[in-house]
């Protein structure tokens, strides 16, 4: 109001229009360093771990301190028009200047926002080289199989053979070449902590490379990509540990291996001895079942929930109902749960040994 | 009853379609038993028999409903009355109800049933949110809950945003270039009955066995082709809209060309027709490739074509190019004529002449043409060639100029205007600035190092909802506001008007506005369940949602109520030039008694003495200037 005490003359005529176009430049600069401030003081991401993290989150900045002007712009401009130019009373029956357009004006507002445009795209573009770059010397191939609903990790182990795990271990300071594979539908491999995430195709292979840093440390495995009923409980764990740790680990998983089975998962082992402690260890392994992705079990810690919860619909059953539970699973299928939910084809997957120890863990723990 | 049942009609069309449902399970139990296949093996013969009867079943409904009655009787040679207007005008309610020739009548169909289907939509987005409220399973389990995604979308994209601007521009667009209706006011018809057809559909699949499509409304294979049959109404239903949508962009390219008043030149047309001028174009090309994408998944899932098989040499990727070849391209369909609808709000509001009227068409087209060519942005991640994703890149970005001209001629529209700040004009210029926002996410997406990390996120699910609930919705929002009095012959309450805007945008920014944040932080999008670190947010997001959810309820309010009992609107309430205020609100029956001369652009705000549109022979009637009258004088002479 006091503004409008000093301007007894009409806002809309042109000898305003200059100071006005400076008041807006001055609160519009203000605001936008005020934005560009707030923007960059809010934490956007989560833990770093990999070189890819540092030019990515870079980008962010700088995509921010190119937008918050533009966003801010366009504010100050609504705003002050909102203030100044709206109606007043006694103004119902006029109308503003018949302006038509301004072709100086119309070749800066497209000519600018293009060189900028294809500035940050070139930008963009030397990024994405940065990140992408091969490290020839010395990458740890890993094979990433994703299947309904959890990730198996392939590593090359001594002689051709392949070492499996249910949990991603890295050392420190390591060009990491991921090879991704589906076993049936798209999934997404994900490690936000890595920045970097591909599809996984069925009948292709994609690849990303990750450098990870110093920075040791667990860090969540995600699928990105809508897979069925348990894609959202489709998370393991990368682990990055120091070099010595990750060689005694990949020695371990070497001896688990050629003492054949396949061996536990990383998180399974332990527990009591005999038979019921093997069975616990396929319950929990990521080969070949990966039953805890998806079931609650709490004998073995399981907490999935993509399937019926075993601590409630397994007392009470038969080891035969169990044992034709995973070989065929569309038999009978609990209430509140679709069929072709659960994969097919675990009656191959496991051996008879397997399949026979599984059931009779399960039977055992749900009888308790 | 009889006479009912022989007449068209509803229940002819119901009694059809019993006899459609009918007539495909006879047709399926014919083919099994030729081909041998047991007739007892239930589910598969159950899933056959619905598969037939979801692409059969409703055509039958849709022949008696009479859709096809005019058509049949002048191809079977019996004899038929072109002049027949008995199926124009409503006189009661019932006449929305019938299959209606009149373009107004239609229109309004067109609204009420897309808005219908906003608050199905609506409704189970807040059934996602409650379920989102907190980590862990509250409410659903995974399998609904990825069917209340999947259907909310579909309902949202299909059912209500594509739609509801086709019924605003059934209605206002004839009127605003002269014309008595639309070029082909039988095929209009059909076009708005195949519109319901979908709708239930889509819907009706949570009544599926098995539950309802549940893969998005992406629906990537090879996921949607190894699912329950609740996919089916997804994949069939997307037909019909699919239909409907080209069906009525032919009618609307067909009007704008061929029907202008005279003297309305291309140069003299209300933004408003181009843009759908421009969304016609985009819908005309790009629908057909989602109609394949979908046949392709229906053939693979039916009869087993294996397209998709790579275990039998199919190709997992290609489907998502055919997909999105149409549906990015769709985001223009679902933005363009809002962009028309903000571009007659803010001249008529601010008392301005459209600023850069030109350049606001040829920008319109320039997005057109450059929305074919940015598909594969939806794939930067998906493991297709890595050398696509440099040229998606840079068009990418460079759309971004077009809607920035758009954007900067409505900021230089408002100066030194006279802003009438009333409900229309709140909701133009709240999607100014939210839309503004969504185009600023866009761009980011655009860099490839960026999306690599946050596509798939809830930062996509903030962008898409800053672009389609901030800018499209929003639209909406302000066209069916400064359309209703001519509509229904009535003012709405300004006072809950305004009360409704002020609760959809804040409601609107505290909901979609932390996804970004969560979106970043690494929280992937389509997920029933998520870990503690972001419950926080979601919970927040979740309260805030529903206060989104309660505005509508006033909006719904505000509108049953003022038709029912508002005051009776002037012809031109908002002293607009365009055509469609210089008739009568409702207007006439056949919209103009006398053929409108048009003598000056559309939007010749501050021009002392200017005209738009003359109730007079092109005899009599001196020609003016065209739209954005500077340096378009040579223009004149040629059109």
């Amino acid at each position: 109001m006091a503004l409008e005490d000093r301007e007894p003359e009409d806002p809309r005529s042109a000898s305003a229009g200059r100071r006005e176009l400076r008041q807006m430049l001055v609160i519009g600069a203000i605001a936008a360093a005020g934005g560009i401030a707030l923007a960059l003081l809010i934490d956007w991401f989560p833990t770093a771990a990999s070189r890819q993290a540092g030019p990515i989150d870079t980008l962010w900045d700088v995509l921010l301190i190119v937008s918050v002007p533009i966003f801010v712009l366009v504010e100050t401009v609504v705003l002050y028009c909102v203030w100044r130019f709206r109606m007043r009373p006694g103004e119902e029956d006029e109308d503003g200047p018949a302006i038509h357009g301004n072709t100086k004006l119309e070749v800066v507002w497209t000519a600018v926002p293009a060189v900028l445009l294809v500035i940050l795209c070139a930008y963009a573009y030397v990024v994405l080289t940065d990140i992408e770059e091969a490290q020839a010397d010395r990458e740890l191939p890993v094979r990433v199989v994703g299947e309904q609903f959890t990730w198996t990790f392939y590593y090359r182990g001594d002689g051709g053979k392949e070492i499996a795990s249910s949990q991603l271990y890295l050392p420190a300071k390591q060009h990491v070449l991921f090879t991704v594979q589906s076993e049936d539908v798209l999934h997404d491999f994900w490690v936000p902590a890595f920045r970097m995430k591909i599809d996984a195709v069925p009948g292709i292979d994609t690849h990303i490379r990750v450098d990870t840093t110093e920075r040791l440390g667990t860090f969540p495995v995600v699928c990105a990509e809508l897979c069925g009923l348990g894609h959202s409980v489709m998370r393991q764990s990368a682990h990055v540990v120091s070099r010595q740790d990750f060689d005694s680990w990949m020695a371990r998983r070497q001896q688990a291996a050629q003492a054949g089975g396949g061996g536990g998962g990383a998180q399974g082992g332990g527990g009591g001895g005999g038979e019921a402690a093997d069975g616990k260890a396929i319950f929990t392994s990521a080969q070949p079942t990966a039953c805890s992705t998806c079931h609650t079990l709490a004998d073995a810690g399981a907490t999935g929930t993509a399937g019926p919860n075993l601590d409630e619909a397994l007392p009470g059953k038969s080891e035969d109902f169990i044992r034709e539970s995973i070989v065929d699973p569309n038999a009978k299928i609990e209430e509140g749960y679709s069929p072709g939910v659960m994969p097919v084809g675990f009656g191959d997957s496991l051996s008879p040994e397997q399949l026979d120890a599984l059931v009779e863990y399960l039977a055992e723990v749900s009888g308790k | 009853m009889t006479s009912r049942l022989r007449g068209p009609g509803l229940t002819r069309g119901f009694a059809f379609f019993v006899a459609g449902v009918l007539f495909c399970a006879a047709l399926v139990t014919g083919v099994r038993a030729l081909y041998g296949f047991s007739l007892w093996d239930t589910s598969n013969y159950q899933n056959a028999v619905l598969i037939a009867s979801l692409l059969g079943a409703p055509l039958f409904f849709l022949v008696g409903l009479g859709a096809f009655d005019y058509w049949f009787y002048w191809a079977s040679g019996r004899p038929t009355r072109p002049e027949d207007h008995s199926g124009h005008g409503a006189h009661s309610w019932r006449d929305y109800f019938r299959v209606n020739t009149d373009h107004k009548v239609i229109g309004i169909q067109y609204v009420v049933t897309s808005f219908f289907f906003m608050f199905v939509g609506g409704l189970l987005a807040m059934v996602v949110r409650a379920e989102l409220a907190a980590p862990g399973q509250q409410f659903v389990d995974t399998n609904a809950y990825n069917g209340l995604f999947s259907v909310h979308a579909s309902l949202m994209i299909f059912l209500f945003i594509i739609p509801v601007f086709a019924g605003l521009a059934n209605y206002v667009l004839p009127l605003m270039i002269g014309a008595p209706d639309m070029a082909f006011p039988r095929l209009n018809a059909l076009s708005f009955w195949l519109l319901p057809i979908a709708g239930i559909m889509m819907t009706a699949s949570f009544l599926a066995p098995g539950g309802s499509f549940a893969t998005g409304w992406t629906a990537y294979a090879p996921l949607s082709t190894d699912v329950p049959i609740g996919q089916m109404f997804f994949t069939i239903g997307v037909q019909f809209a699919g239909a409907s949508s080209i069906a009525t962009a032919l009618n609307f390219l067909v009007t704008i060309i061929t029907m202008r008043a005279p003297g309305m030149s291309f140069w003299r047309m209300p933004l408003l027709a181009w843009a759908n001028f421009s969304t016609s174009l985009l819908v005309v090309i790009a629908t057909p490739f989602i109609a394949a994408s979908q046949f392709l998944i229906l053939l693979e899932y039916a009869l087993g074509f294996n397209f998709f098989n790579a275990a039998r040499s199919g190709d997992v990727l290609m489907y998502q190019h055919v997909f999105w070849f149409y549906s990015h391209p769709a985001v223009y369909i679902m933005m363009l004529p809002g962009f028309g609808i903000v571009s007659e709000i803010l001249s008529v509001k601010a008392r301005k002449p459209i600023f850069g009227y030109r350049m606001m068409a040829f920008s319109l087209l320039a997005i057109v043409l450059l929305g074919f060519t940015v598909w594969a942005h939806h794939m930067f991640v998906s493991g297709m060639q890595t050398w696509i994703r440099i040229p998606m890149m840079v068009t990418t970005a460079i759309i971004a100029v077009p809607t920035g001209i758009k954007i900067f001629s409505w900021l230089a529209t408002l100066w030194r205007g006279v802003l009438h700040l009333d409900t229309p004009m709140l909701f133009a210029l709240g999607f100014l600035t939210m839309f503004t926002l969504g185009g600023i996410s866009g761009v980011m997406l655009a860099m490839v190092p960026l999306d690599i990390y946050v596509s798939d996120t809830y930062f996509i699910v903030a962008h898409i909802h800053y672009v389609l609930f901030g800018g499209s919705l929003f639209t909406i929002y302000a066209g069916v506001y400064y359309w209703f009095p001519k509509m229904t012959g009535r003012m709405f309450d300004e006072r809950l008007g305004r009360l409704h805007f002020w609760l959809t945008f804040i409601g609107f920014n505290l909901t979609f506005g932390p996804m970004h944040l969560i979106g970043v932080q690494g929280m992937p999008r389509r997920v029933a369940d998520y870990p503690e670190q972001f419950a926080g947010w979601n919970l927040f997001i979740s309260l805030a949602s529903f206060a989104l959810g309660l505005s509508t309820l006033v909006f719904l309010y505000n509108i049953v109520a003022s038709w029912r009992g508002g005051p009776r609107a002037s012809a031109n309430p908002w002293r607009a030039l365009t055509l469609e205020w210089q008739v009568s609100s409702p207007p006439p029956v056949f919209n103009f008694d006398r053929v409108p001369t048009v003598v000056g652009g559309p939007y010749e705000y501050g021009v002392p003495g200017a005209v738009h549109g003359i109730f007079q022979p092109p005899a009599t009637a001196r020609p003016r200037q065209p739209a954005g009258a500077i340096g378009a004088s040579e223009h004149e002479e040629h059109t």
